[in-house]
């Protein structure tokens, strides 16, 4: 065994222009992959945050059947163990709100908006809201005032300290009004939210519509993705069954699921291209280095090693160049993937066109790349398994080598 | 008794398209001991018999039965597995394996053996020093003269202890100092240890330090004649 190694080892470095090559194309083929995913991955990662982070959290409790059919009747209070559960378990704070449409008017302008009525203080900690207001200040707990993003003040010609009309049918039909003086106005990325975001105080939205204690959504405030999984496992068990709905990202967002999906199925396709011109480029080298050692190959099959014994240490061989390859690819990706995941692609200063497509999802044209161990090691794994499937080329050349003839040379 | 005989070997290359009859109905019988030289023409089959009876290569018709066991039947693991036991090769060039030192070189078909460490050490020792090559164990081939190279060849054919070595041109790629120099060697090697070899040679004075010379024209056995070799 220690033989086949030595020789395997020794054979590495005979030709090192050869194992150069060799070595750079797995490199090459780590380096680009990794950093393709990475890339493909974080601006997947940064959409879903940021529509996340906006407006609806990782994950969401509903009455049964509200996600479906959005209806103020739907409104429940909240229960005892919709408090203890997300608190107990690793201290998950809830944002309570109320939601519902409401026609907003002012002067001789109207439209639609969805009023929002939650706790401020708990709405900054999950969504920051705070940091969005452009002009006049943030909601204060239980106040009268309402704050509403840019869009709607543009188009209604609204200012700071305008006073907003609301009228809705609010819980149970009851006829809903309300006059609220604007304390602040923010902005969003996305034109969407940016038109018809209106919030209240949480007690002032559940007085408007007439559902006092009621909530119709309780965001969950989760650190991460991570966290979404054992959070929403334990909602379910400790909620009643059937009443309520435990649903994560992925359930809330199944439009935005699907695009990834499909641009996931795109990057594979490239990414499987890449793997193909790769392992061509692989298996060229590795055509080459059997063909020029043919008449060695003869030699030691005369002198008698057995074939599977000489071509196990090709194999090995080329294990070895895929190993150190693989390795100096990893090393070569980290830095790469690292200054792109700190110096995110800035695409806004690209034209209009392009950057408007991202805001219309809702998110800056910036993509950071994802830096995450899976990402490296995945990628080398690929690359180094291919490198071993095409090391049985040897294997099955010398399987059927004729000494004599490859000694004729 | 330990022996090559061949029966009627016929060796047919392309037998499908344009056939070339190589060898055409060889009977020959190598004793244990003999230092003989197969030689003839260009073309006329040296190397195909040298490959049928080291087992390289399969006749198209007839047998060679070696020490008794008929090779010509044998599948080709069992094959290789004899060839390591029984005979030794010597190729014109190139026989060495590039990475490996002299002495690794030597001792590698012991390796493939399994033979014990001390045993292998002591022995490859031995046959550098015989090969004249003591100081040049460390040495890679390509730091080796054409002639350091057979004769590292030689020792390593040597090393299994094999009843029969078969060289095809040794000396071909050597210049006459070095060539003489290989031939005391084997000479030595086969008077003093009673060492088989059989070579094929173009080399005049490589065939005078012959003790039998077989010459094949055609595919056929010419002569067979023994000689009592020069100096
Ligand atoms: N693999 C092969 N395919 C076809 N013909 C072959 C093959 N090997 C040898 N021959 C032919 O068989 C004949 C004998 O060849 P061989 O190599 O045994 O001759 P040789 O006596 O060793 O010649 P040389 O002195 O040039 O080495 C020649 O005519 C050669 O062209
Ligand atoms: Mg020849």
């Amino acid at each position: 065994m220690t033989t086949i190694f030595k020789l395997a080892w020794r054979n590495v470095w005979r030709n090192r222009r050869r194992t150069f090559i060799t070595m750079a194309s797995i490199f090459f083929a780590v380096l680009l992959s990794a950093f393709m995913v990475a890339f493909q991955k974080g601006a997947w990662d940064r959409m879903i945050d940021n529509v996340v982070g906006y407006y609806f959290g990782y994950a969401q409790v509903h009455q049964e059947g509200y996600w479906k059919e959005q209806s103020i009747d739907k409104a429940f209070a909240i229960p005892a163990e919709l408090q203890s559960t997300p608190q107990d378990i690793h201290h998950i704070r809830i944002v309570p709100r109320i939601e519902s449409f409401a026609l907003a008017s002012h002067e001789n302008y109207t439209t639609g908006v969805l009023v929002v009525g939650t706790d401020p203080v708990a709405e900054d900690s999950l969504t920051k809201l705070s940091t969005r207001v452009i002009s006049g200040r943030y909601l204060l707990p239980g106040e009268e005032g309402a704050l509403i993003a840019e869009g709607i003040a543009q188009n209604m010609k609204l200012g700071v300290n305008d006073t907003l009309v609301l009228i809705s049918q609010g819980y149970h039909g009851v006829n809903a009004a309300g006059k609220y003086p604007i304390v602040g106005i923010v902005n969003f990325p996305s034109p969407d939210l940016n038109k018809r975001m209106v919030y209240l105080p949480l007690e002032v939205a559940q007085y408007f519509f007439g559902a006092e204690n009621l909530v119709t959504t309780v965001a969950l405030n989760l650190e991460n993705k991570d966290a979404v999984p054992p959070a929403v496992k334990a909602l379910r068990k400790a909620l009643p069954s059937g009443e309520y709905e435990v649903m994560d990202w992925k359930q809330l967002m199944p439009d935005l699921m699907k695009a990834r999906e499909a641009d996931a199925a795109g990057a594979y396709l490239m990414l499987f291209v890449l793997y193909v011109i790769i392992a061509f480029g692989i298996y060229g080298t590795i055509l080459m280095m059997t063909k020029e050692r043919e008449y060695e190959f003869g030699v030691l099959i005369s002198i008698g090693m057995k074939r599977l014994k000489l071509g196990a240490t090709i194999w090995i061989e080329i294990i070895l160049l895929g190993i150190l390859g693989s390795i100096a690819g990893i090393l070569g990706a980290i830095p790469l993937v690292y200054y792109f995941n700190t110096h995110p692609l800035d695409l806004s200063q690209m034209s209009e066109e392009a950057t408007g497509i991202y805001e219309k999802w809702g998110f800056d044209p910036i993509f950071p790349t994802a830096f995450e161990p899976g990402v490296f090691w995945v990628q080398a794994l690929v690359v180094f398994l291919i490198t071993a499937v095409l090391a049985f080329y040897p294997l099955l050349k010398i399987i059927r080598l004729k000494p004599v003839e490859a000694m004729r040379a | 008794m330990k022996n090559i005989i061949t029966k009627g070997i016929t060796k047919v290359y392309n037998p499908d398209t344009i056939p070339v009859v190589a060898l055409d109905g060889v009977d020959l019988e190598i004793e244990q001991g003999e230092f003989t030289a197969i030689v003839g023409p260009s073309g006329s089959g040296k190397t195909t018999l040298l490959n049928i009876i080291g087992g390289l290569d399969k006749p198209s018709h007839g047998s060679v039965t070696i020490s008794g066991t008929e090779i010509t039947k044998m599948r080709d693991n069992k094959l290789i597995e004899f060839r390591k036991e029984h005979i030794g090769f010597v190729f014109q060039a190139y026989n060495l394996i590039p990475v490996l030192t002299a002495e690794e070189n030597v001792e590698f078909v012991m390796l493939l053996q399994n033979r014990p460490s001390a045993e292998r050490d002591q022995r490859t020792t031995e046959l550098l020093e015989a090969v004249g090559l003591g100081d040049k164990r460390n040495t890679r081939p390509a730091q080796l003269s054409g002639g350091q190279q057979q004769r590292v060849a030689v020792a390593r054919a040597l090393a299994p202890k094999p009843d029969f070595i078969l060289a095809d041109e040794p000396t071909a790629n050597l210049d006459s100092k070095s060539t003489e120099n290989l031939l005391d060697i084997m000479a030595r090697l086969n008077h003093e240890e009673g060492i088989t070899f059989v070579f094929s040679t173009h080399d005049q004075r490589v065939i005078d330090r012959a003790h039998r010379v077989i010459t094949l024209v055609d595919g056929k056995i010419a002569t067979d004649e023994l000689q009592n070799p020069e100096k």
